[in-house]
C-alpha cells in the first residue's frame, strides 16, 4: 500500500465526513467507483495502522492521526488547486486533477510557502470548500506574514490542528482557536459571545449541511454552515 | 402646572422582554414610525408618573454597540448625540453574561442607566439564582428584578428611574482592559484632547482601536494625526496578541462581564431538561421538527384562509349593502360611478382583503415569534433558502408573503445586509398571496380540478427558486451566512401580539389604501370615459396574439395591478352570461399564471419603493411584468401541443 493511496483514501473520508460521523463503504465504493469489496479490504488495512476505526456495517471513521494527516494533505491540495488557478491559469474544472497528482509530492515547506505565496487564501477555486488550517503555532495570518523564513523554522509546529466548528461531533466541547474571515463577520461574531478561547459545544446540526446548533455563553445559537467553516476550534477530548 | 418633561429609552438584546415591558409602560399611548431616513423602526411612548410626562423609546434589540448593523448604529448614536435623560438596560436574567456584555457597553458610554433584570422567573427555572444586590454592587447601578410579562417590578423601575435621575448618577464604573491596552487607551485620548465630539473621549479612544469605521472616519477629518497614531497602536495591540485589536477588546470587555455574571449569580442546573428544553429538541428535530413545521404552516394556513374566506364574504356583502345609500346621495350619473366604482370599491376591497387575511395572519406570525418558533423555522429551512442565496431568517418574510407581499416586503428588514433585503423582496413578491390563491382556486381550482391548482402551486414554488437563484448569481455581493440566537421558548404575551398586530395593520392601511383609492378611481374614470376598451384593443397584440386570451383579459390584467383578485370577479363579469366556463382550460391555465406573476399589486410596488427606492421597485416591476407574459405565451403553446 503506497503512502499516496492512503492519502487518498483519508483525504476521501475526510471530505465525506461530518460531525465525525462514520462514512459507509458504500458511499466511499462510489465516491471512488471501484467495488466496496476493495473499499473493505482497504479500511481494514488503514485500521490497522491506526488511521480509521473501522467496523463493519457502520463503516469507518478517521482516528486523530488519520485525520491530521487527511487535513494536510487536503491542505495541499486546495493551496495547489489556488496556485494552478490563480497563478498558473489553469482552467477551473482541470485543477483538481491536476492537484491530486501533485499534493503527494508537495513537501510541508512547500506547502507554507505556497500558503505565504498565495496570500493565506480562505477557499479553493473549484467547488469553494475551505482550506484546512496549517499546523504553524500563529492565532492569525498576519503573524505568518510577519515572520521571515528562519524564524519560521524556529517557531516549530502546532500540537493539534485546529478544526472547523463543522467538523466537531453532535455533543462534543471545543475551545475557540482563532476565526477567520471579513471585519464585519468577525465582529459580530465576538459580539455574539465567540471570542478567542472560549468553550463551545456543538448540540447538533440541520439535515443537508444546514447550520449548526451550538451553545457558547449560556446562550444558544444557529450558525450557518459558512460561518461554522471558519471558525477553527481546538477539540477538548470527550 | 405644567409638568416636567423626561425622556427614557429601553436599550437591551433581541428577546428580553423589551417590548412587553414597553408596552406594560405604555399602553396605548404609542407611536411607531421610522428614524428619520432609515428604514429602522422606531417606537415612542408616553406615560405620567410622579408629576411628570415621561417619554419612553424603545431602542431596537441589538447585541452589542459596534457597528455591524444600522440598528447597532442608530441606537448608539441616539444615547451619545440625544442624551436621554435615562437608558434602562433591559438584561436577560437567563443569558446574564452575554447580556452584561451589552451592559457594560452602555457603561463605556457613559450615560446615565439602571438595570431592569427581566425574565427572573425563566432563569430560575433554568436553575440560575441571581444575587441582585451583589449585581447591584458589582455593576455601581441600580439593579430591579423584573418579570414584564406579569407586571412584576414595573413600579419599582419606574420609581428608580425617577429617583436616578432627581438625583444624578453620580458612580461610573468603567470597564478596565488590560495594561497594555489601557496604556495606548491613555495615549490616544491625550491626542484627543480638545477635540469636542459627542462620544466621550476614553469610548472614542476605544473604539478608534477596535477599528469602528464611524468614529475613525469622524476622527479623521477632526483630527487626523490622532487617528493614524490610533491606528499603529491597534496594530501593536494586534502584534502582541496575535488577534485582531477589536477582537482583544471585545475578548476582555466578556470577559470583564463573565467576572460579574459568575459572582452574581450561582447555577443549580436541572436534572430534568426542562419543557422548554424538551420542545427545543423535538422542533429543531431533524426529522420530527419538519414534521411538525410543515403540519403547523399547513394548519395555520387553513385556518387563515378558511377564517378569510368566509368573513371576507361576509364583509363583501354588508358593504356591498351600502350602494343605495350612495346612489340616492350623489345619483348615478358620472359623479355617483365616480364615488362609488372609484372610491367606495377601492376602500371596500381594501377591507375585505386586509381585515380578514392580514389580521389573522399577523396575530398568529407575532404570536411565534414572539414565542421564538420563528427562530426554529429560520434553522430548518437554512439550507433551503442558501441554494437562492439567502439565509433561513429569509423563509420569515416568505411565509408572510402567502398571506400579503405587502408586508411580506417590509418584513425583509429582518435581512442584515440591503443586498439580502433586495434579493429576499423579489422573491417574496412572487408567492402567491391570498387575492392570487383566490385567483388559482377560483379559477383553476374550481373548473380544471384541484390537483392542477396544486400543480401551479408547486410550480410557483420552482419559479422562486430558479428566479432566486437567477437573481443571486447576478445581484453582486456575496451571501453572509446565518449568525442567529434561539433564543428558550416561552410564553408570548398576547397584548405585546395584539399591539404589534395593531401598528402592522396601521401602517399597512396607511400604504396600501390611498393607492387602492386613487388607483380604483383612475380606472373607474377611465372606464366611465370609455377609456377601458380602446386600451385593451391595444394590449390585444399581447393578450390575444401571444397569450391566445380574449381581448377583455386586458381590462381585466390592468384592473388586477390594484388587487388582484379583481381580475378574476371582473373577468367573470365580463364574459357574463357564460361566466368563466366560456375560457377553454388551456386559456384557464395561462390566465392565472401570468395573473401569478405579472406585475406586484400597487401596493406591493409602493412598499418596495419605500423601502427599496423607486429604481429598484421600478425594475422588479418591469422584469415581472416580462416575466409572466413570456412564461403565459410559452404555457400556451406547451400545452396546446399536449392536449
Amino acid at each position: 500500500m503506497s503512502s499516496k493511496s492512503i492519502e487518498d483514501y483519508l483525504k476521501a473520508l475526510y471530505i465525506l465526513s461530518r460531525n465525525g460521523k462514520s462514512i459507509s463503504t458504500t458511499e466511499i465504493a462510489k465516491h471512488f467507483n471501484i467495488a466496496p469489496a476493495s473499499v473493505t479490504e482497504m479500511l481494514k488495512k488503514l485500521a490497522k495502522k491506526g488511521y480509521v476505526r473501522y467496523s463493519p456495517y457502520h463503516g469507518a471513521q478517521l482516528t486523530r492521526k488519520g485525520f491530521q494527516v487527511a487535513e494536510k494533505v487536503t491542505r495541499k491540495h486546495r493551496l495547489l488547486e489556488r496556485f494552478l488557478h490563480d497563478v498558473l491559469r489553469i482552467r477551473e474544472d482541470k485543477v483538481h486533477s491536476e492537484a491530486c497528482k501533485m499534493e503527494h509530492a508537495l513537501s510541508d515547506e512547500a506547502e507554507e510557502s505556497l500558503c505565504r505565496f498565495l496570500k493565506h487564501p480562505d477557499r479553493c477555486p473549484d467547488d469553494n470548500k475551505i482550506i484546512p488550517a496549517c499546523d504553524l503555532p500563529f492565532s492569525t495570518c498576519e503573524e505568518c506574514i510577519d515572520l521571515h523564513k528562519k524564524d519560521l523554522e524556529e517557531s516549530g509546529k502546532r500540537e493539534h490542528i485546529p478544526i472547523s466548528i463543522c467538523q466537531l461531533k453532535e455533543g462534543a466541547h471545543g475551545r475557540i482557536s482563532f476565526i477567520r474571515g471579513g471585519h464585519n463577520v468577525l465582529q459580530r461574531l465576538c459580539d455574539m459571545g465567540l471570542t478567542p478561547g472560549t468553550e463551545v459545544t456543538v448540540v447538533k446540526s440541520a439535515p443537508f449541511h444546514g447550520p449548526t446548533e451550538i451553545l457558547v455563553r449560556g446562550s444558544r445559537l444557529a450558525l450557518g454552515r459558512g460561518v461554522t467553516e471558519t471558525i477553527f476550534v481546538e477539540a477538548e477530548k470527550a | 402646572m405644567t409638568q416636567k418633561k423626561l425622556i427614557i429609552a429601553l436599550a437591551g438584546n433581541a428577546n428580553v422582554g423589551k417590548s412587553v415591558i414597553f408596552n406594560y409602560l405604555t399602553g396605548l399611548h404609542q407611536h411607531i414610525g421610522n428614524w428619520p431616513g432609515k428604514t429602522i423602526e422606531r417606537a415612542e411612548g408616553t406615560l405620567s408618573f410622579k408629576g411628570y410626562t415621561i417619554d419612553i423609546l424603545d431602542l431596537p434589540g441589538i447585541y452589542s454597540l459596534s457597528t455591524y448593523s444600522l440598528e447597532e448604529l442608530v441606537s448608539r448614536k441616539y444615547i451619545a448625540v440625544e442624551k436621554p435623560d435615562l437608558v434602562i438596560n433591559v438584561v436577560d436574567a437567563s443569558v446574564l453574561e452575554r447580556n452584561l456584555f451589552f451592559t457594560l457597553q452602555l457603561m463605556e458610554l457613559e450615560t446615565p442607566m439602571i438595570v431592569a433584570l427581566n425574565q427572573v422567573d425563566i432563569a430560575k427555572r433554568k436553575g440560575i439564582e441571581i444575587d441582585t444586590e451583589k449585581l447591584e454592587q458589582l455593576l455601581e447601578v441600580p439593579v430591579i428584578p423584573t418579570v414584564a410579562i406579569k407586571g412584576i417590578g414595573m413600579s419599582q423601575l419606574l420609581e428608580m428611574a425617577i429617583k436616578v435621575i432627581e438625583k444624578g448618577q453620580t458612580t461610573r464604573r468603567e470597564v478596565r482592559y488590560g495594561d497594555e491596552v489601557e496604556e495606548r487607551i491613555a495615549r490616544i485620548t491625550e491626542t484627543l484632547q480638545g477635540i469636542q465630539f459627542y462620544y466621550p473621549g476614553r469610548y472614542v479612544a476605544v473604539k478608534l482601536l477596535e477599528g469602528d469605521e464611524e468614529i475613525a472616519r469622524e476622527v479623521a477629518r477632526l483630527a487626523p494625526q490622532a487617528a493614524d497614531a490610533a491606528k499603529k497602536l491597534a496594530d501593536e495591540i494586534e502584534n502582541l496578541h496575535g488577534h485582531p485589536c477589536s477582537t482583544v477588546i471585545t475578548s476582555e470587555r466578556y470577559e470583564a462581564a463573565g467576572r460579574v455574571a459568575r459572582q452574581a449569580q450561582t447555577l443549580v442546573p436541572p436534572v430534568k431538561p426542562t419543557t422548554e428544553e424538551r420542545l427545543h429538541n423535538i422542533t429543531t428535530h431533524r426529522i420530527a421538527g419538519y414534521l411538525i413545521m410543515v403540519f403547523s404552516l399547513l394548519l395555520i394556513f387553513y385556518a387563515i384562509f378558511t377564517f378569510g374566506n368566509y368573513t371576507s364574504d361576509l364583509l363583501n356583502n354588508l358593504l356591498s349593502g351600502l350602494k343605495p345609500f350612495s346612489t340616492s346621495l350623489f345619483g348615478t350619473g358620472i359623479v355617483g360611478d365616480l364615488v362609488w366604482g372609484g372610491v367606495a370599491e377601492g376602500l371596500i376591497a381594501g377591507v375585505t382583503v386586509a381585515l380578514p387575511y392580514i389580521i389573522p395572519f399577523y396575530i398568529v406570525l407575532y404570536f411565534l415569534e414572539d414565542s421564538g418558533y420563528l427562530s426554529r423555522i429560520a434553522f430548518l429551512m437554512d439550507n433551503v433558502m442558501h441554494k437562492i442565496g439567502l439565509h433561513g431568517k429569509a423563509f420569515i418574510p416568505m411565509m408572510l408573503g402567502y398571506g400579503c407581499n405587502v408586508p411580506a416586503c417590509l418584513g425583509c428588514r429582518i435581512m442584515e445586509t440591503q443586498r439580502e433585503r433586495t434579493l429576499a423582496a423579489f422573491v417574496t413578491t412572487l408567492v402567491p398571496c391570498a387575492a392570487r390563491t383566490v385567483i388559482i382556486l377560483g379559477l383553476v381550482g374550481r373548473f380544471i380540478g384541484i390537483q392542477w391548482a396544486l400543480v401551479l402551486y408547486v410550480f410557483d414554488l420552482f419559479v422562486i427558486f430558479a428566479l432566486g437563484r437567477l437573481a443571486f448569481r447576478v445581484l453582486p455581493g456575496e451571501p453572509s451566512a446565518l449568525i442567529m440566537e434561539m433564543a428558550d421558548y416561552r410564553m408570548p404575551d398576547l397584548k405585546t401580539v395584539l399591539k404589534e398586530t395593531w401598528f402592522r395593520l396601521a401602517e399597512f392601511i396607511k400604504i396600501a389604501f390611498p393607492l387602492i383609492i386613487v388607483g380604483s378611481l383612475v380606472l373607474k374614470a377611465a372606464d366611465v370615459f370609455g377609456l377601458l376598451n380602446p386600451v385593451a384593443n391595444l394590449l390585444s397584440p399581447v393578450t390575444v396574439a401571444w397569450l391566445g386570451l380574449p381581448v377583455i383579459t386586458g381590462i381585466t390584467l390592468i384592473f388586477g395591478v390594484l388587487r388582484k383578485e379583481l381580475s378574476l370577479i371582473l373577468l367573470a363579469a365580463l364574459l357574463a352570461p357564460v361566466g368563466l366556463q366560456a375560457l377553454t382550460p388551456v386559456q384557464m391555465v395561462v390566465f392565472t399564471l401570468v395573473a401569478m406573476f405579472y406585475i406586484p399589486c400597487v401596493a406591493t410596488i409602493s412598499a418596495l419603493v419605500r423601502e427599496f427606492g423607486g429604481k429598484k421597485a421600478l425594475f422588479i416591476t418591469l422584469f415581472e411584468i416580462a416575466f409572466a407574459i413570456i412564461l403565459g405565451g410559452v404555457a400556451l403553446r406547451v400545452l396546446t401541443l399536449v392536449t
